[in-house]
Order: structure tokens, then sequence, then C-alpha cells
């Protein structure tokens, strides 16, 4: 509750029930329909944004919680709230949908199940960031995941979206089911017959029983976050997506399996990731290296964009992987920097490719002069995430490197912690490697010379479109250059966790 | 819970069963009165009748728990719920089988369909065991007369054939476990059969003929692996509105007996329990399996109805309370999900004229509000949030977890991901192939489309308002224990 409000669930819930009242619609009042989903996205961000600055830093905690029966017999409860890690996020998902609407103006097949299908998505993204409640979670989850298999193989490129989208769909379900069976052995095992999660944090689950469960429900949800080797199904996805699903995607869903990892995983089963730390770590390393020399190879932009991705996520896992303070405040920072700079890339080349009618790098060319406004968006997406000063990529992954440093001088029982010294250098190269594939792809498709086919024919970015990309652009900026107001708060969640988990 | 006899209680019990009698009868003298062009009026009769006999059933004759008519019946929450659902079943089959040509105008048809729905009610009720086999081959009969009820179709009369010679020779192996069990304990009543087994004075080996006697009789009703062979071609062959009852009320009469007759009447053995676990793998694994390379709707909608199948024998291998109560959860929104998926198999064939799912392309754009329907109903079978699937997924894998069968649930939310395959892949027909080319929009006829949309919000409402259904389930299960 927001000064008596249900603001928690009024977000979670607006964009769900405008994609009913965009089914009254007769299906070729495109331009009302487009309008509505505009006015519901604008609702939605608003109310993110004034929950966002409407939390109480003094306090911390949880805040806004607000808690109903669901199932009273089985313990399951409508269960909301947010702290520091989950309210960033909740902002994230406003801004992504508000772009997102605004990029996918032009969508001209059936705009009606297009937005409907994406604002039945974002309520899911939005119910599982302001979830606590295990079954909460979980319900919210699958929402979140089931629409992206109707928005790729419906609006997709037309060349792989069925392929990518069922890839996607099967991908993510195995990993969701398998965490469901270690949910409900932690709700049965627990014997406290709740999915509170508050409570099912206070539970000493035995060790035997977390080094058994932990790696189906960290991975079930970090395969979402596209962590080796289950990653594959990301780029592909990506590949194919439309433009909105394709911010959507790397933007805010990547962060829901890294988020759900964290708050099930981790935080109920700590000892568990205790000890299945140095294979987490190992994988979130390949992560980092093989998304990035991969992503070097690719001529398809949103290859590129797509296997950066994965990359960067490899990041997040990483700071989450350092179970102290430093390291998960620049996880916490990475998947918000992270989500705002994919959805602006994404954003990016979508204007491009909707111009151009090809992805593939080498054959385009000199877009700066017809496309000042998104050249110059990118470069500044590249510079956050080649990890410059004065760009939010920065300020994310200075904490994360602090972080495994100094995981790296406690001493400590685990064999892994000597090892993180060498950790940050090896992430260190990978993003230097990540400024070589980000410039050579600025230099290929913004400057030169524009090849002849595309002569006459490239029009300016439409008003809407520089809407979405100044906006995401000035936050990266403005996270850059000014990070007092997201970084505190996600140093107290970062607190609330780790007075969860202990340290490593 | 004594025995009383023909008390006004025990009338009013059974007022539902009087009720679809009386409409049969209405019906019956509907068709001999009404002239051809308005022969319609019997399905909605039959519709409207359904409706008050559930509107009455929940007003008068909430159940006693007792055991009434000297035995023969046992009035309790399981049977009651069990009995709504059967009847809702045959109101909305009344509503659909207006989009059949065949059918629509048929008062015979909608009088035998209501019969089947009294044998149900009692396959559900029934306490004894001479009362129960009155009851299934009430049920039996009224079921081989619908399947083959289009004597001008091949298909149809070769489904009712072969559904009868199948039905029949399962309940004759059934019977002879039923007279084998009386044999042995010297009681037809379930109640009174119970406590002579456990006391062991009936040999172990004894107890597992028997058990595998019914269950050759109650595995043909529900269609499980291996007595399923006949689901697919009678599914495809009946026409659709029979196939669409078929598939939904008989198989969950047909669970009605078996959580009746096993968890009551015959209670636990650990010597049956871990192969009825493995029967439950089997069905839905085979299920799922063969039903990704089927191209025709209907026998897709059989196989993964064998599937479904599978997960309820999960939730009845659980063996408890929350089992139970997961399993009737299931069957309920089993029941409306399933119809509404072949209300639309029904209304798209009436326009159409066929169940060939490459014809399905493109439906999304000649009809939308059909193929969000069609969304609604598939995504629920494949156990999609927030519809009735969904939670009656989570239940079901919540009791295999809660009874330590933890192999189980993991082949039981594998197999979810196999199920969500291949409805996808219908859906993706609906929503992404091209419409063939001269085709125009889907005309719904005015019945189906109510039916449709009750069933929708039934689907929705049943998921996220799933408290009061899954305490429904809750009580009728501790009826049991």
């Amino acid at each position: 509750m927001y000064m008596g409000f249900p603001i928690l669930s009024v977000i979670t819930l607006t964009p769900v029930t405008f994609s009913l009242i965009l089914f009254l619609f007769p299906e070729d009042k495109k331009k009302e329909i487009r309008l509505t989903a505009l006015v519901a996205a604008s609702i939605t961000f608003a109310l993110t944004i004034v929950a966002y600055f409407g939390y109480d830093m003094e306090t911390a905690g949880y805040q806004f919680v607000e808690k109903y029966n669901w199932v009273e017999s089985l313990g399951i409860s409508y269960y909301v709230g947010v702290d520091g890690i989950s309210l960033p996020m909740v902002l994230l998902t406003g801004m992504v949908i508000f772009t997102g609407v605004l990029i996918s103006w032009g969508i001209d097949d059936r705009p009606r199940e297009f937005f409907a299908f994406l604002f039945l998505l974002a309520s899911g993204v939005f119910g599982v960031f302001v979830a606590l409640d295990l079954f909460h979670l979980f319900f919210f989850y699958e929402i979140a995941v089931f629409p992206m298999y109707l928005l790729i193989a419906i609006w997709g490129w037309k060349v792989t979206r069925e392929y990518a989208a069922m890839k996607l769909t099967l991908y993510l379900f195995i990993g969701s089911v398998l965490a469901l069976v270690g949910m409900l052995a932690m709700y049965f095992v627990s014997g406290l017959g709740t999915f509170d999660m508050i409570a099912l944090q206070e539970v000493q689950f035995s060790m035997q029983f977390q080094k058994l469960w932990f790696p189906f429900v960290f991975f079930g949800f970090a395969v979402l976050a596209g962590i080796f080797p289950f990653h594959n199904w990301s780029p592909v996805g990506h590949v194919a997506a439309p433009t909105a699903v394709s911010m959507f995607h790397a933007g805010v869903l990547m962060k829901l399996g890294a988020f759900a990892a964290l708050r099930v995983g981790v935080m109920l089963l700590p000892d568990g990731a205790r000890f299945w730390l140095p294979l987490i770590v190992f994988l979130a390393l390949t992560n980092v290296v093989y998304g990035a020399f991969v992503a070097m190879k690719q001529r398809d932009l949103k290859y590129v964009i797509g296997y950066s991705s994965v990359s960067h996520m490899g990041l997040v896992t990483l700071g989450v992987a350092t179970l102290n303070p430093q390291g998960i405040t620049g996880a916490g920072l990475q998947m918000f920097s992270h989500g705002v700079m994919t959805a602006l890339f994404f954003a990016c080349v979508g204007v491009v490719y909707d111009r151009a009618h090809t992805r593939d790098i080498p054959s385009l060319g000199g877009f700066a002069g017809k496309l000042p406004w998104v050249t110059v968006a990118f470069i500044i997406g590249g510079f956050v995430s080649m990890g410059m000063p004065g760009f939010s990529g920065f300020v994310a992954e200075l904490p994360i490197m602090l972080g495994l440093w100094s995981a790296g001088t406690v001493s400590s029982e685990y064999f892994i912690a000597p090892y993180y010294t060498w950790i940050v250098m090896i992430s260190v190269v990978a993003i230097a490697i990540t400024a070589s594939y980000i410039l050579r792809v600025v230099q290929q498709v913004f400057f030169g010379k524009m090849p002849a086919e595309f002569e006459g024919h490239i029009t300016h970015s439409s008003g809407k479109d520089k809407i979405a990309i100044v906006l995401l652009a000035a936050v990266l900026v403005l996270l850059g250059v000014f990070p007092g107001w997201m970084a505190p708060l996600i140093s107290s969640g970062a607190e609330s966790v780790m007075a969860v988990i202990g340290g490593i | 819970m004594g025995i009383s006899n023909y008390q006004m209680s025990s009338v009013i019990s059974l007022l539902p069963e009087v009720g679809l009698l009386v409409l049969a009868g209405v019906v019956l003298t509907m068709d001999v009165l009404l002239k051809d062009d308005r022969k319609h009026l019997i399905a909605v009769t039959t519709a409207v009748g359904s409706l008050l006999i559930i509107l009455a059933a929940l007003m008068y004759s909430q159940p006693s728990g007792d055991l009434i008519w000297g035995g023969m019946v046992r009035d309790d929450m399981l049977a009651f719920v069990f009995r709504l659902a059967f009847i809702f079943a045959g109101g909305i089959t009344a509503m659909f089988s207006i989009g059949s040509k065949e059918l629509a105008h048929r008062g015979d048809y909608y009088a035998i369909m209501l019969g089947a729905v009294i044998g149900m009610c009692f396959m559900a009720s029934a306490a004894d065991l001479i009362m129960l086999y009155l009851a299934i081959e009430t049920t039996g009969i009224a079921g081989y007369l619908l399947a083959g009820y289009v004597r001008t179709d091949d298909r149809s009369a070769e489904a009712g054939l072969k559904y009868f010679l199948f039905g029949a020779a399962t309940s004759a192996v059934m019977l002879y476990g039923f007279s084998l069990l009386y044999g042995l304990t010297g009681e037809t009543n379930l109640g009174a059969i119970a406590p002579i087994l456990a006391s062991g004075t009936v040999s172990v080996s004894a107890i597992c003929a028997i058990v595998v006697l019914i269950l050759v009789g109650v595995g043909f009703k529900i269609a499980i692996v291996p007595f399923h062979f006949w689901a697919p071609d009678v599914y495809e062959g009946a026409p659709s509105p029979v196939t669409g009852f078929i598939s939904t009320a008989s198989k969950t009469a047909g669970f009605a007996v078996l959580l009746r007759v096993f968890i009551y009447g015959l209670a636990a053995s650990e010597y049956w329990l871990p192969a009825m676990a493995g029967l439950a793998a089997v069905t839905m694994t085979f299920g799922n399996l063969v039903a990704l390379a089927q191209t025709n709707i209907k026998r897709l909608l059989a196989y993964s109805s064998v599937a479904h199948a599978g997960y309820v024998l999960v939730a009845f291998v659980a063996y408890s309370e929350l089992g139970v109560a997961s399993a009737i959860f299931y069957l309920i929104a089993y029941v409306v999900t399933n119809l509404a998926a072949f209300g639309v198999v029904i209304v798209f064939a009436h326009t159409a004229g066929t169940d060939d799912i490459q014809q399905y392309a493109g439906m999304s754009r000649r009809s939308p509000y059909l193929a969000l329907a069609m969304l609604v109903a598939f995504l629920s079978l494949a156990g999609m949030p927030p519809l009735a699937g969904f939670f009656a997924k989570f239940y079901v894998f919540a009791a295999a977890v809660k009874a330590d069968m933890i192999w189980l649930a993991f082949v039981g939310v594998l197999n979810a991901i196999v199920g969500l395959y291949y409805y996808l892949v219908v859906l993706k027909v609906v929503y992404v192939s091209p419409a063939p080319d001269g085709v125009g929009s889907i005309d719904i006829p005015a019945t189906c489309k109510i039916a449709l949309v009750v069933l929708s919000l039934g689907i929705i409402l049943i998921g996220t308002a799933s408290s009061p259904w899954f305490n429904w389930a809750m009580k009728a299960a501790q009826d049991l224990f």
C-alpha cells in the first residue's frame, strides 16, 4: 500500500486489464487500439515512477506490502511488496513497456492481439518482481513466458520465428517446471504450510536437502537469465522477435530469470548456493567470455546484441555469486543498466531494420546521415556496454569487480575463494572484447558510405521512435553521471539479501 | 451415517436424477409435438432444464453424507460435486449439438444423452456393487447409442460398434471382479466390504486379482493405457458433441467410480499403488507422445485426454486428502476446458466441414473470437496460468511431491512440456498460418456462442478464483477418508 493506495496491485493488473479492454475494440479500429495501448503503457509507466520515488529509503525493507488469501487451505496468498532489488526492476519494466508501445506503432498485422499479448506479458513480469509468495511468483512467471511464444511466432521474423518461438518456450518451461518441483519440495519439507517467502527464508533446510534441490531451483530459473549452457534459446529468440518483444525479452525477461534465481534459489537455499558456487561462477564466467567471443563473430546485427546480452547477463550472475554486498549491488545495477541498454539497442536496430530490411552488418553503412538520433543513441548504448566511465555500465560493473576482488581476499573454507582475482581479470578482458565488436558495429552500420541500394528511400526516424530512444539513452547517461538516485537503493536491497544468506 | 429408508430427504437428495428423468420425458414429448422448423427448441430446453436442475440441487439437495435407499446410494459431497459436473456437461453438450446438422433436431438424441447423465450421476453416488454396475451399464449403453447415432455415417456406426464391443467386454471382466469381491466378502456394499478386507481375512492374491479385474472396467471408462485403444477411433468417428461428452463427462464418471471403489471400498494397499503409479506414468507419456503425431484435431484431443487421465491418476496414487481433492479439482477443470475445446471443434466443423488440423490455418483471421476461445481452452489444457488447467496441474504435482513421489512429479511436469508443445503447434496453425484462399468468416450458432463464453469465463474463474472450487474438492475428498 502506498498512502492507502494498492499501487503494486494496480501496476501489476493495469496491463492485463487493458489487454482485455483491447479485445472490446473491433479489429479494424487500429488507430484507437494503438492509442489505448499507449494510454495503458503511460499509466503503467507513471505508476512505476510514483512507486519508485515513493519508496522510503530510510526504513528500507519490503514496502507497499499487500497480502490477501488466495487458496487458504494450501497457504497460497496474493502477497506483494518491493525492496531495493526489485523496485528498480519494476521501474525498468514500466520504462520498457512504455517505449515498447511507442516502437511498435508501425505494427499493422492484428495490432489488437499484439498489444493484448504484450500487456499480458508485462503483467506477468510485474507480478514476478513484486512477488513475496512462491506460488504467486511462479504463477506470474509462467504468465510472463507463454505470451512470448505467440508474440514471436505471429509477429516475428518470418525466416526463423516458428523455430525460435518453440525453442524459447520449451527451454523456459522445462526450466520453470523443474524449479516448480523444487519449490514444492521446499513447501512440504518446511512444514509451515505456507508459500510465504519471507517465512520460508527463516527455515533452516538441511544441508542435504539444499544440496539436492538448489540446482533444480537455481538453474531452472537461470535458464531465463541465459546461463551457459542453456543460453542458446536467447540469441535465436532475439533475432526472431519483433522489436518490442526483443526489447522486453532482453531488457526485462532475462532479468526475471536472474531475479527469480536469486530470490528463490540463493535466498531460500543459501547453503545450497555456497555448495554449488564454484559451478555457478564457472558457468557465469563462461557466459561472459564465450558470449563476447561469439558476438564478435556475428554478421547479423541482432545476433551481436543477443550474444552480448548473454555475455552481460554472465556479469549479473557473477555479481550474485560473490555473495557479498558490493557484488550483489553491482548485479542489481547491472540488471537495470543492461535492461535499459539492450532495450535501447534493440529499439535502434528495429529502426534501422524497418528501413533497410536487412540486419546483415557488412551490407549496411552510412546510416548516421539519415538517422542521427539513432546513431547517437546506439553509441551511448555502446559506451554503456563497454563500461565507459560516465555511463551506467561503469557504475554497474565496477561494484561487481570490486565484489569479486574482495570475495577473493576473505579467507573461506570454499576452495574457490582464492581464484576470484583471476576471475576479475578474465572478465575485464571480456569487457575489452565487447569494445571491439561494438565499435565495429558502430563503424560499419552508421559510418562509412551508404550502399547505393539504400540511397533515396531511407526515411528519418519517427517522433515516437525518438521519444523512446531519447528516454532510454537519457536514463543510461543519468545513471552514469549521477548514480545517487539508484545505487543507494539497490545497496539497501543488497544488504537485506545479505542478512538472509550470510556471507560466502 | 446410518442407513435411512424412504424418507422425504432421500427423495430430495435424488432431485437431480428425478429432474433429469422428467426433462428427458419433456424432450421426447417436444420431439413429437414440435414442427421441424422449431425443433432447435429441444436443445434449448435441455440446456435450460439442466441449468434449473443444477440450481435446484444447489438450493435443496445439499448432501447429508448418509447412505440412503437401503445403502444403494451414498449422498455425500463427492457424489454431489460430480453429479453437478455431469449435468453441466450435459447442458453444454446440448447447446453445442445445435452446431451439428445430424443431431440438432433429434429429440431422441437429447433424451438418450440425459439418460447417460442419469447413469453417470448414479455412478458417482452408488455405494453398492449392484447399483454401481447398473449405473455403469446405463451410462455405457446410452454412450454406445450416442457414438453410433448418425447411422448414415460409416465412421459413426463404426465408432458405436467399437465402443460397444470394448465396453461390453471390459464391463464383463469388471463384473467378474465384482462377483469375486462379493464371493469373498459376502457383502455388496462398499462400506461393508472395506472393513472385511482390512481385517486380513481375504488373501492378498485374491485382492490383487479383484483390483486387476475391476481396473479393466474402470480403465476402459477413463481411457488409461492399456485400456485406451478404443478412444481415438471412437472419438474421431462419433459426432463431435458426443465425443466432447464422452471425453469429459464419461471419463469423469469413470474416475468417480475409481475413487469410490478403490479408496472407499478397497482401501490402499502397498501392492497395487506402485503399479498404479507406473500406469500413471505410462499413460501420461504414451498419450502425450502419440498426440504429437496427430493430424486430426479429434484424434489429437483423444490422445491428449488419455494423457490427462494420467495426470489424474498421479493425484490418485498420491493417495491422500490433498491427492483426491486435486484429482477432483483436475476433473472439474478438465470438464470445463475440454468441453470448450470440443466446442471450438464443433463450431469450426459446422462451417468448414473438417477436423483436419491443417484446415484450421488462419482461423484467427476468420473469427478472432473463436480463435481466442481456442487459445484459452488449449492453454488451459496445456496448464498455463491464469487458467483452470494451471491450478489443476499445480495441485496434482503438489500432491505427488507431498506423497514423496518425486519421480512421478518429474515425469508429470516433463509431460506437461510435451503437452504444451502440441497444443502450441495447433495454436500456431490457428494464429500464424495464412488462411487458404476463398474461405470466409466462421458462423457461430447463438447457443454455441453462449456456451463458449460461459466455458471461457469458467476456465478463467476456476483458475484465478480457485479457492472456492478447491475447497469444494477438499470437502468431497474428506468424504472418502
